[in-house]
């Protein structure tokens, strides 16, 4: 972290103080929801885009594994367990599958890594909606209470906001350390030159096989705090349209870079609240939204806006140095 | 015993109809290297068109059969355009095309439910495909040999196409190597547009003739594109064997899976996926296109 800079670390503080202080600034508990919405699919969206913009490896599967964390902490609950329980067997299921999606998965790159994942988030979205004795199919499955850390009760929404905003901050910081490490480098260099990072040594299968795990935690703890927020889980949490939205989240802000992801799960979530308060037509919106990114904008928002206001700068501090040189030749 | 007679006649149509969905599918794979996620849109709106057709709401009634391959044209015309105006864009970004292609199939599947609703449509037996054929004591349905009878035609066509034409030859090239195709002077980009109009068009086709089987309702698109894409890697993309076994494999298996096991039925439909991904990665006849 020593690469920060004081300016930085400065900016970062008051983001963090804004955001904790944001649920008392605002009156309505509508958009508390929403803000902690938005930070829990961020927490999904920075576990993607360890995978698809440092590992170059597009997942269409992993509202699965987000899904598979939400069952199970769903499940135990309604059977009766406590919550720790229920939080760590969550965690420890979705991290066993995450393993059989790396075994499966991680033999290929590219095209077919995208349609085996596909696949796998098929299987798991099936075994959602058609092994009804054990998930209730279509009906999901309502959990009783959200939990009460240290005595705070977090059934209201900002309370329970607050938490979010813990493991989120938690999780960025973690995925900030994650990319920066010499590991995330080394992640880097098997998405951009595979076949080298080989010959240099580098064990590419193992480098790609952490990264999918870590991105299989992250998503497994949005499953969960999804599950506390919704207090109901249904396999639509799970289906292709759910990996394709966290997909878009983490394109539209800007793969690969460590904010892009969170602008993204902002974007898609604020979206979709309000534009579904308007039309019920979210999918033929969300799929536009899809299209026009990947058209005009493929590096996402905050690189694109980046780049446009570095242009920006740069021509207007160039305009003095650069009359001389073009007025050069006609002296 | 005839339980098991007509489970096995339901699969083998089954599978015809996914050979029908996933031989364009797994072409488009093997030349432009690009999963087309909006196979399945494209089913389910061949199969919305024909019941508008079949319906009589745009003034002509039209026959069945007539109906199908009105809405294969459409169908392919509309796959010809996406190719042309959105994925050509993006050529040789093939990332970006395969996310273009999951974006249009939720615009498509969103339109699908404005324009016809959320409730199942029913799609009639076409006249004279009604009855019954009796081989002893055994009862077949006679559309559904129809089905197989139409499958069987369509990948002999498709092999012929493939193996004797001109046009057939180039697609090969293209698949093995289009680099080279381009530098012998194939419009490889050109052959892009034909593939996926007849990707397209096929899977128009298998909507309206999968009607009478399957009705037509809205997320059919989502429900038919895993199917194709379990075909494709069984069968090795690019491939018109491996997707012709590969469909009838799968038909077998999501017909008996859902008969015997129904809760389980779709991991054991992705099981010999998984199977070959780790024993073949290839596919089962990976490598060859006929």
């Amino acid at each position: 972290m020593s690469t920060l800079s004081l300016g930085r670390s400065l900016a970062a503080l008051v983001a963090v103080i804004a955001l904790a202080a944001l649920p008392y600034a605002i009156k309505e508990v509508y958009y508390v929801n929403i803000a902690s919405q938005i930070l829990l699919y961020a927490v999904f969206a920075l576990g993607l885009n360890i995978l698809v913009g440092y590992g170059g490896l597009v997942s269409l599967g992993h509202a699965g594994l987000f899904g598979i964390a939400a069952y199970v902490a769903a499940y135990l609950l309604v059977a009766g367990h406590g919550h720790l329980l229920a939080i760590a067997a969550a965690l420890v299921a979705s991290l066993v599958a995450t393993a059989g999606f790396a075994a499966l998965s991680l033999r290929s790159a590219g095209i077919t890594f995208i349609m085996i994942t596909l696949a796998l988030g098929e299987i798991i979205w099936g075994l959602a909606y058609r092994w009804i004795s054990l998930t209730n199919g279509d009906n999901g499955i309502t959990v009783p209470a959200r939990p009460a850390p240290f005595g705070i009760a977090l059934s209201s929404a900002r309370p329970f906001y607050v938490a979010t905003l813990i493991v989120f901050l938690i999780a960025i910081a973690a995925a900030g350390i994650f990319v920066r490490s010499p590991f995330g480098a080394a992640l880097r260099g098997t998405r951009d030159q595979p076949r080298r990072m080989n010959a240099l040594g580098y064990h590419v299968w193992m480098i790609r096989f952490w990264a999918l795990m870590f991105s299989g935690l992250l998503s497994a703890i949005a499953g969960i705090l999804f599950v506390y927020y919704n207090q109901f889980i249904s396999p639509q949490a799970l289906a292709l349209t759910a990996s394709a939205e966290s997909l878009l989240m983490v394109i539209s802000g800007g793969a690969g870079t460590l904010f892009g992801p969170v602008v993204g799960a902002a974007l898609v979530v604020i979206v979709k609240n309000v534009v579904s308060a308007y039309v019920e037509r979210w999918n033929f919106m969300l799929g536009a939204i899809f299209v026009a990114i990947v058209v005009l904008m493929p590096e996402g928002l905050v690189p694109g806006v980046a780049r446009l206001t570095r242009s920006i700068w740069r021509s207007r501090t160039r305009a003095k140095p650069n009359l001389p040189l073009t007025m050069g030749p006609r002296q | 015993m005839t339980f098991w007679l007509l489970l096995t006649i339901n699969s083998v149509t089954f599978g015809g109809l996914l050979f029908l969905l996933s031989a364009g599918f797994s072409l488009i794979f093997g030349l432009m290297r690009i999963p087309n996620l909006t196979h399945g849109s494209m089913f389910m709106l061949g199969a919305y068109f024909g019941t508008t057709l079949l319906s009589g709401a745009l003034g002509i009634r039209f026959g069945f059969w007539l109906a199908a391959i009105v809405c294969a044209i459409e169908v392919a015309i509309l796959g010809a355009l996406m190719e042309r105006l959105l994925l050509r864009r993006l050529a040789g970004q093939e990332l970006a095309q395969v996310l273009v292609t999951l974006g249009v199939s939720f615009m498509v599947a969103d339109l699908c439910l404005m324009g016809w609703g959320g409730d199942p449509i029913s799609v009639a037996t076409p006249p004279g495909l009604n009855g019954f054929v009796r081989v002893g004591a055994a009862v077949f349905p006679l559309y559904r040999l129809a089905v197989i009878a139409i499958a069987v035609i369509f990948a002999l066509a498709l092999w012929l196409m493939l193996e004797r034409t001109r046009l057939g030859a180039m697609i090969r090239a293209g698949v093995d190597d289009p680099q080279m195709a381009r530098v012998v002077g194939i419009r490889v980009s050109q052959l892009f547009t034909i593939v996926f109009a007849l990707g397209a068009g096929l899977a128009g086709f298998a909507g309206l003739i999968g009607g009478p089987i399957l009705s037509v309702y809205p997320g059919i698109d989502q429900d038919m594109l895993p199917l194709a894409l379990v075909v494709v890697i069984l069968g090795g993309t690019g491939s018109l064997l491996g997707s012709f076994v590969g469909s009838i494999v799968i038909g077998f298996i999501y017909n008996f899976g859902q008969a015997l096991l129904p809760e389980l039925a779709y991991f054991i439909l992705f099981l010999p996926m998984v199977l070959v991904l780790v024993l073949r990665p290839q596919g089962l006849f990976g490598g060859q296109i006929l």
